[in-house]
Protein backbone atom coordinates (compact mmCIF):
# COMPACT_ATOMS: atom_id res chain seq x y z
CA UNK A 1 0.00 0.00 0.00
CA UNK A 2 1.41 3.41 -0.92
CA UNK A 3 1.52 6.50 1.30
CA UNK A 4 -0.99 8.41 -0.86
CA UNK A 5 -3.60 5.77 -0.21
CA UNK A 6 -3.00 5.96 3.52
CA UNK A 7 -3.44 9.75 3.50
CA UNK A 8 -6.32 10.05 1.03
CA UNK A 9 -9.88 10.56 2.37
CA UNK A 10 -12.55 7.84 2.02
CA UNK A 11 -13.94 8.10 -1.54
CA UNK A 12 -17.01 6.80 -3.33
CA UNK A 13 -15.05 3.98 -4.98
CA UNK A 14 -13.75 2.88 -1.59
CA UNK A 15 -17.22 1.82 -0.54
CA UNK A 16 -17.33 -0.62 -3.47
CA UNK A 17 -13.90 -1.92 -2.37
CA UNK A 18 -15.22 -2.45 1.14
CA UNK A 19 -18.29 -4.27 -0.17
CA UNK A 20 -16.04 -6.52 -2.27
CA UNK A 21 -13.98 -7.21 0.86
CA UNK A 22 -17.10 -8.05 2.88
CA UNK A 23 -18.51 -10.24 0.07
CA UNK A 24 -15.18 -12.04 -0.29
CA UNK A 25 -14.60 -10.86 -3.87
CA UNK A 26 -11.32 -9.04 -3.19
CA UNK A 27 -8.03 -10.43 -4.48
CA UNK A 28 -5.51 -11.51 -1.82
CA UNK A 29 -3.44 -8.34 -2.44
CA UNK A 30 -6.48 -6.08 -2.19
CA UNK A 31 -7.55 -7.91 0.95
CA UNK A 32 -4.20 -7.15 2.61
CA UNK A 33 -4.41 -3.48 1.60
CA UNK A 34 -7.94 -3.14 3.00
CA UNK A 35 -6.97 -4.86 6.25
CA UNK A 36 -4.12 -2.35 6.64
CA UNK A 37 -6.51 0.54 5.93
CA UNK A 38 -8.98 -0.81 8.47
CA UNK A 39 -6.22 -1.06 11.06
CA UNK A 40 -4.78 2.37 10.33
CA UNK A 41 -7.74 4.58 9.46
CA UNK A 42 -10.68 5.19 11.75
CA UNK A 43 -12.78 6.51 8.85
CA UNK A 44 -12.43 3.16 7.06
CA UNK A 45 -13.16 1.23 10.22
CA UNK A 46 -16.34 3.24 10.90
CA UNK A 47 -17.55 2.73 7.32
CA UNK A 48 -16.71 -0.97 7.53
CA UNK A 49 -18.80 -1.34 10.69
CA UNK A 50 -21.69 0.50 9.02
CA UNK A 51 -21.60 -1.75 5.93
CA UNK A 52 -21.20 -4.85 8.07
CA UNK A 53 -24.36 -3.87 9.94
CA UNK A 54 -26.29 -3.60 6.66
CA UNK A 55 -24.81 -6.92 5.52
CA UNK A 56 -25.99 -8.64 8.70
CA UNK A 57 -29.44 -7.09 8.40
CA UNK A 58 -29.76 -8.29 4.82
CA UNK A 59 -28.56 -11.77 5.66
CA UNK A 60 -31.06 -12.07 8.48
CA UNK A 61 -33.98 -10.57 6.55
CA UNK A 62 -36.98 -12.88 6.28
CA UNK A 63 -38.59 -14.47 3.28
CA UNK A 64 -42.27 -13.84 2.65
CA UNK A 65 -44.53 -16.89 2.78
CA UNK A 66 -47.53 -17.58 0.52
CA UNK A 67 -50.85 -18.88 1.84
CA UNK A 68 -51.06 -22.22 3.66
CA UNK A 69 -52.89 -23.77 0.72
CA UNK A 70 -50.19 -22.86 -1.78
CA UNK A 71 -48.62 -26.31 -2.26
CA UNK A 72 -52.06 -27.92 -2.40
CA UNK A 73 -53.19 -25.46 -5.08
CA UNK A 74 -50.11 -26.14 -7.20
CA UNK A 75 -50.48 -29.91 -6.83
CA UNK A 76 -54.16 -29.71 -7.82
CA UNK A 77 -53.24 -27.78 -10.93
CA UNK A 78 -50.42 -30.06 -12.01
CA UNK A 79 -52.59 -33.14 -11.48
CA UNK A 80 -54.34 -32.14 -14.72
CA UNK A 81 -51.06 -31.73 -16.60
CA UNK A 82 -48.31 -33.85 -18.10
CA UNK A 83 -44.62 -33.02 -18.25
CA UNK A 84 -43.77 -31.80 -21.74
CA UNK A 85 -41.14 -33.89 -23.55
CA UNK A 86 -37.62 -32.43 -23.43
CA UNK A 87 -37.04 -29.92 -26.20
CA UNK A 88 -33.95 -31.78 -27.44
CA UNK A 89 -36.11 -34.84 -28.08
CA UNK A 90 -38.47 -33.20 -30.53
CA UNK A 91 -36.16 -30.66 -32.16
CA UNK A 92 -34.33 -32.71 -34.74
CA UNK A 93 -30.86 -31.30 -35.42
CA UNK A 94 -30.93 -32.76 -38.91
CA UNK A 95 -33.89 -30.49 -39.77
CA UNK A 96 -31.96 -27.41 -38.58
CA UNK A 97 -28.90 -28.48 -40.58
CA UNK A 98 -31.17 -29.15 -43.55
CA UNK A 99 -32.60 -25.60 -43.44
CA UNK A 100 -29.09 -24.13 -43.07
CA UNK A 101 -27.90 -26.28 -46.01
CA UNK A 102 -30.80 -25.10 -48.18
CA UNK A 103 -29.98 -21.43 -47.65
CA UNK A 104 -26.23 -21.93 -48.09
CA UNK A 105 -26.89 -23.81 -51.36
CA UNK A 106 -29.22 -21.01 -52.49
CA UNK A 107 -26.59 -18.33 -51.82
CA UNK A 108 -23.82 -20.35 -53.48
CA UNK A 109 -26.13 -21.01 -56.44
CA UNK A 110 -26.85 -17.30 -56.90
CA UNK A 111 -23.15 -16.48 -56.71
CA UNK A 112 -22.21 -19.16 -59.26
CA UNK A 113 -24.99 -17.99 -61.58
CA UNK A 114 -23.90 -14.35 -61.18
CA UNK A 115 -20.28 -15.12 -61.98
CA UNK A 116 -21.32 -17.29 -64.93
CA UNK A 117 -23.10 -14.26 -66.44
CA UNK A 118 -19.96 -12.12 -66.40
CA UNK A 119 -18.25 -11.70 -69.73
CA UNK A 120 -14.63 -12.27 -68.72
CA UNK A 121 -13.33 -11.63 -72.26
CA UNK A 122 -14.02 -7.89 -72.08
CA UNK A 123 -10.71 -6.00 -71.89
CA UNK A 124 -10.12 -3.34 -69.28
CA UNK A 125 -8.81 -0.75 -71.71
CA UNK A 126 -11.68 -1.03 -74.18
CA UNK A 127 -14.63 1.31 -74.20
CA UNK A 128 -17.40 0.50 -71.80
CA UNK A 129 -20.41 -1.07 -73.54
CA UNK A 130 -22.77 1.11 -71.53
CA UNK A 131 -23.25 4.84 -71.88
CA UNK A 132 -23.77 5.90 -68.27
CA UNK A 133 -25.16 9.28 -69.24
CA UNK A 134 -28.18 7.51 -70.78
CA UNK A 135 -28.87 5.20 -67.88
CA UNK A 136 -32.30 5.83 -66.36
CA UNK A 137 -31.83 5.12 -62.63
CA UNK A 138 -35.52 5.63 -61.83
CA UNK A 139 -36.34 2.46 -63.83
CA UNK A 140 -33.85 0.44 -61.82
CA UNK A 141 -35.09 1.68 -58.46
CA UNK A 142 -38.70 0.95 -59.31
CA UNK A 143 -37.87 -2.69 -59.72
CA UNK A 144 -39.30 -4.91 -56.97
CA UNK A 145 -36.08 -6.89 -56.75
CA UNK A 146 -34.06 -3.74 -56.12
CA UNK A 147 -36.52 -2.64 -53.46
CA UNK A 148 -36.24 -6.02 -51.76
CA UNK A 149 -32.45 -5.82 -51.97
CA UNK A 150 -32.49 -2.34 -50.42
CA UNK A 151 -34.80 -3.57 -47.66
CA UNK A 152 -32.41 -6.42 -46.81
CA UNK A 153 -29.55 -3.93 -46.72
CA UNK A 154 -31.47 -1.64 -44.39
CA UNK A 155 -32.21 -4.58 -42.08
CA UNK A 156 -28.54 -5.62 -42.15
CA UNK A 157 -27.57 -2.00 -41.43
CA UNK A 158 -29.91 -1.87 -38.42
CA UNK A 159 -28.54 -5.20 -37.23
CA UNK A 160 -24.98 -3.85 -37.42
CA UNK A 161 -26.04 -0.66 -35.62
CA UNK A 162 -27.62 -2.77 -32.89
CA UNK A 163 -24.39 -4.80 -32.52
CA UNK A 164 -22.37 -1.58 -32.38
CA UNK A 165 -24.62 -0.05 -29.68
CA UNK A 166 -24.64 -3.33 -27.70
CA UNK A 167 -20.83 -3.34 -27.71
CA UNK A 168 -20.74 0.28 -26.56
CA UNK A 169 -23.19 -0.50 -23.75
CA UNK A 170 -21.11 -3.51 -22.71
CA UNK A 171 -17.95 -1.40 -22.59
CA UNK A 172 -19.74 1.31 -20.63
CA UNK A 173 -21.03 -1.23 -18.09
CA UNK A 174 -17.60 -2.77 -17.68
CA UNK A 175 -16.04 0.65 -17.15
CA UNK A 176 -18.67 1.66 -14.62
CA UNK B 1 -40.02 -38.62 3.53
CA UNK B 2 -39.49 -36.20 0.63
CA UNK B 3 -37.63 -33.68 2.76
CA UNK B 4 -34.60 -35.99 3.02
CA UNK B 5 -34.09 -36.05 -0.74
CA UNK B 6 -32.04 -33.47 -2.61
CA UNK B 7 -33.39 -31.51 -5.58
CA UNK B 8 -32.01 -33.83 -8.24
CA UNK B 9 -33.41 -36.92 -6.52
CA UNK B 10 -36.83 -35.29 -6.28
CA UNK B 11 -36.67 -34.30 -9.95
CA UNK B 12 -35.75 -37.86 -10.96
CA UNK B 13 -38.74 -39.16 -8.99
CA UNK B 14 -41.09 -36.67 -10.67
CA UNK B 15 -39.74 -37.50 -14.12
CA UNK B 16 -40.20 -41.18 -13.49
CA UNK B 17 -43.89 -40.59 -12.80
CA UNK B 18 -44.13 -39.83 -9.08
CA UNK B 19 -46.06 -36.57 -9.36
CA UNK B 20 -46.35 -36.21 -5.57
CA UNK B 21 -42.56 -35.79 -5.31
CA UNK B 22 -43.03 -32.37 -6.89
CA UNK B 23 -44.67 -31.23 -3.64
CA UNK B 24 -41.22 -31.57 -2.04
CA UNK B 25 -39.78 -29.04 -4.50
CA UNK B 26 -42.76 -26.71 -4.10
CA UNK B 27 -42.44 -26.80 -0.31
CA UNK B 28 -38.71 -26.18 -0.50
CA UNK B 29 -38.83 -23.20 -2.87
CA UNK B 30 -42.25 -21.63 -2.39
CA UNK B 31 -41.01 -18.90 -0.03
CA UNK B 32 -38.09 -17.98 -2.30
CA UNK B 33 -40.30 -17.87 -5.38
CA UNK B 34 -43.10 -16.01 -3.61
CA UNK B 35 -40.69 -13.40 -2.19
CA UNK B 36 -39.15 -12.80 -5.60
CA UNK B 37 -42.58 -12.56 -7.24
CA UNK B 38 -43.66 -10.11 -4.55
CA UNK B 39 -40.68 -7.88 -5.39
CA UNK B 40 -42.19 -7.53 -8.88
CA UNK B 41 -45.92 -7.49 -8.26
CA UNK B 42 -45.87 -5.49 -5.01
CA UNK B 43 -49.04 -7.20 -3.84
CA UNK B 44 -49.59 -10.60 -2.27
CA UNK B 45 -52.57 -11.76 -4.38
CA UNK B 46 -50.74 -11.24 -7.66
CA UNK B 47 -47.54 -12.69 -6.21
CA UNK B 48 -49.38 -15.85 -5.18
CA UNK B 49 -50.97 -16.20 -8.62
CA UNK B 50 -47.66 -15.63 -10.39
CA UNK B 51 -45.82 -18.04 -8.05
CA UNK B 52 -48.38 -20.73 -8.77
CA UNK B 53 -47.96 -20.11 -12.48
CA UNK B 54 -44.16 -20.38 -12.08
CA UNK B 55 -44.36 -23.79 -10.38
CA UNK B 56 -46.77 -25.05 -13.04
CA UNK B 57 -44.45 -23.85 -15.83
CA UNK B 58 -41.46 -25.42 -14.07
CA UNK B 59 -43.36 -28.71 -13.79
CA UNK B 60 -44.28 -28.71 -17.47
CA UNK B 61 -40.69 -27.94 -18.48
CA UNK B 62 -39.01 -30.21 -15.92
CA UNK B 63 -37.75 -32.59 -18.62
CA UNK B 64 -35.69 -29.70 -19.98
CA UNK B 65 -33.79 -29.30 -16.71
CA UNK B 66 -30.51 -31.07 -17.47
CA UNK B 67 -28.76 -30.43 -14.18
CA UNK B 68 -26.15 -28.15 -15.77
CA UNK B 69 -26.99 -25.55 -13.11
CA UNK B 70 -28.63 -25.71 -9.70
CA UNK B 71 -32.38 -26.34 -9.80
CA UNK B 72 -32.89 -23.07 -7.92
CA UNK B 73 -30.98 -21.12 -10.62
CA UNK B 74 -33.12 -22.73 -13.31
CA UNK B 75 -36.30 -22.04 -11.32
CA UNK B 76 -35.37 -18.38 -10.70
CA UNK B 77 -34.85 -17.92 -14.44
CA UNK B 78 -38.49 -18.95 -14.86
CA UNK B 79 -39.42 -16.56 -12.02
CA UNK B 80 -37.65 -13.71 -13.78
CA UNK B 81 -39.23 -14.27 -17.20
CA UNK B 82 -42.71 -14.98 -15.81
CA UNK B 83 -42.68 -11.87 -13.62
CA UNK B 84 -41.51 -9.66 -16.48
CA UNK B 85 -44.27 -11.08 -18.70
CA UNK B 86 -46.78 -10.52 -15.90
CA UNK B 87 -45.73 -6.88 -15.55
CA UNK B 88 -45.96 -6.37 -19.30
CA UNK B 89 -49.42 -7.86 -19.35
CA UNK B 90 -50.54 -5.66 -16.53
CA UNK B 91 -48.90 -2.74 -18.30
CA UNK B 92 -47.13 -1.75 -15.17
CA UNK B 93 -43.92 0.15 -15.44
CA UNK B 94 -40.81 -1.60 -14.28
CA UNK B 95 -39.64 1.32 -12.22
CA UNK B 96 -36.16 2.66 -12.24
CA UNK B 97 -34.98 4.54 -9.21
CA UNK B 98 -33.91 7.39 -11.46
CA UNK B 99 -37.57 7.85 -12.25
CA UNK B 100 -39.27 10.44 -10.08
CA UNK B 101 -42.48 8.41 -10.04
CA UNK B 102 -40.74 5.80 -7.95
CA UNK B 103 -40.22 8.26 -5.18
CA UNK B 104 -43.92 9.05 -5.24
CA UNK B 105 -44.77 5.35 -5.11
CA UNK B 106 -42.21 4.84 -2.38
CA UNK B 107 -43.65 7.66 -0.34
CA UNK B 108 -47.18 6.31 -0.74
CA UNK B 109 -46.05 2.84 0.23
CA UNK B 110 -44.08 4.30 3.08
CA UNK B 111 -47.13 5.91 4.70
CA UNK B 112 -48.89 2.53 4.68
CA UNK B 113 -45.84 0.75 5.97
CA UNK B 114 -45.27 3.14 8.82
CA UNK B 115 -48.51 1.97 10.43
CA UNK B 116 -47.32 -1.55 9.97
CA UNK B 117 -43.97 -0.69 11.50
CA UNK B 118 -45.59 0.34 14.76
CA UNK B 119 -46.76 -3.25 15.12
CA UNK B 120 -43.59 -4.93 13.89
CA UNK B 121 -40.88 -2.83 15.38
CA UNK B 122 -38.17 -5.24 14.57
CA UNK B 123 -34.96 -4.71 12.64
CA UNK B 124 -35.93 -7.42 10.20
CA UNK B 125 -39.30 -5.90 9.40
CA UNK B 126 -37.54 -2.61 8.79
CA UNK B 127 -35.17 -4.19 6.25
CA UNK B 128 -38.02 -5.99 4.51
CA UNK B 129 -40.04 -2.81 4.29
CA UNK B 130 -37.02 -0.86 3.02
CA UNK B 131 -36.49 -3.51 0.30
CA UNK B 132 -40.13 -3.06 -0.74
CA UNK B 133 -39.36 0.60 -1.39
CA UNK B 134 -36.63 -0.28 -3.88
CA UNK B 135 -37.14 -0.61 -7.62
CA UNK B 136 -37.90 -4.09 -8.95
CA UNK B 137 -34.37 -4.53 -10.33
CA UNK B 138 -32.69 -3.54 -7.08
CA UNK B 139 -35.01 -5.61 -4.89
CA UNK B 140 -34.58 -8.64 -7.15
CA UNK B 141 -30.78 -8.59 -7.16
CA UNK B 142 -30.64 -8.14 -3.36
CA UNK B 143 -33.13 -10.97 -2.80
CA UNK B 144 -31.30 -13.33 -5.16
CA UNK B 145 -27.94 -12.60 -3.57
CA UNK B 146 -28.92 -12.68 0.09
CA UNK B 147 -31.94 -14.96 0.20
CA UNK B 148 -31.81 -16.95 -3.03
CA UNK B 149 -28.40 -18.44 -2.24
CA UNK B 150 -27.11 -17.56 -5.69
CA UNK B 151 -23.57 -16.57 -6.68
CA UNK B 152 -22.85 -13.57 -8.92
CA UNK B 153 -22.41 -15.91 -11.89
CA UNK B 154 -25.71 -17.65 -11.18
CA UNK B 155 -27.54 -14.33 -10.83
CA UNK B 156 -25.95 -13.27 -14.12
CA UNK B 157 -27.35 -16.43 -15.72
CA UNK B 158 -30.82 -15.79 -14.26
CA UNK B 159 -30.95 -12.17 -15.39
CA UNK B 160 -29.14 -12.75 -18.67
CA UNK B 161 -26.43 -10.20 -17.95
CA UNK B 162 -22.68 -10.19 -17.18
CA UNK B 163 -21.45 -11.11 -13.70
CA UNK B 164 -19.65 -7.75 -13.48
CA UNK B 165 -22.90 -5.95 -14.20
CA UNK B 166 -24.55 -7.93 -11.39
CA UNK B 167 -21.79 -6.77 -9.05
CA UNK B 168 -22.36 -3.13 -10.03
CA UNK B 169 -26.14 -3.54 -9.68
CA UNK B 170 -25.73 -5.15 -6.28
CA UNK B 171 -23.53 -2.32 -5.08
CA UNK B 172 -26.01 0.30 -6.31
CA UNK B 173 -28.94 -1.59 -4.80
CA UNK B 174 -27.27 -1.70 -1.38
CA UNK B 175 -26.41 1.99 -1.57
CA UNK B 176 -30.02 2.80 -2.41
CA UNK B 177 -31.27 0.53 0.34
CA UNK B 178 -29.08 2.36 2.82
CA UNK B 179 -30.47 5.68 1.57
CA UNK B 180 -34.03 4.37 1.90
CA UNK B 181 -33.42 3.21 5.44
CA UNK B 182 -31.91 6.56 6.39
CA UNK B 183 -34.70 8.55 4.71
CA UNK B 184 -37.78 6.55 5.60
CA UNK B 185 -36.75 4.74 8.76
CA UNK B 186 -34.37 7.25 10.32
CA UNK B 187 -35.55 6.59 13.87
CA UNK B 188 -35.32 2.82 13.50
CA UNK B 189 -31.81 3.13 12.02
CA UNK B 190 -30.78 5.25 15.01
CA UNK B 191 -32.13 2.60 17.38
CA UNK B 192 -30.04 -0.13 15.75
Amino acid sequence: MNKDEMNSPFGAGDEQRLWDYIDGFSSPNEKTVIEQLLDGKSEWKAKYQELLEIQQLLESSELEAPSMRFTKNVMEEIAKLHIAPATKNYINKRIIWGIAGFFITLIVGFLVYGFAQVDWTVQGDSKLPVDFTKVDLSKMFNNDWVNAFMMINVILGLFLLDRFLANKRKKFTEES
Amino acid sequence: MLTGLNDNELISKVLSGDQQAYAGLVNRYQNYVFTLALRFTKNREDAEEVSQDIFIKAYRALADFRGASKFSTWLYTIVNTTCITFLRKKRLEVHSLDNEKVFEVADNQDSGMRANMVEQKSRLAMVNNAIKLLSTDDAEVITLFYKGEQTLEEIAQILGIEANTVKVRLHRARTRLKEKMETHFAQEVKDL
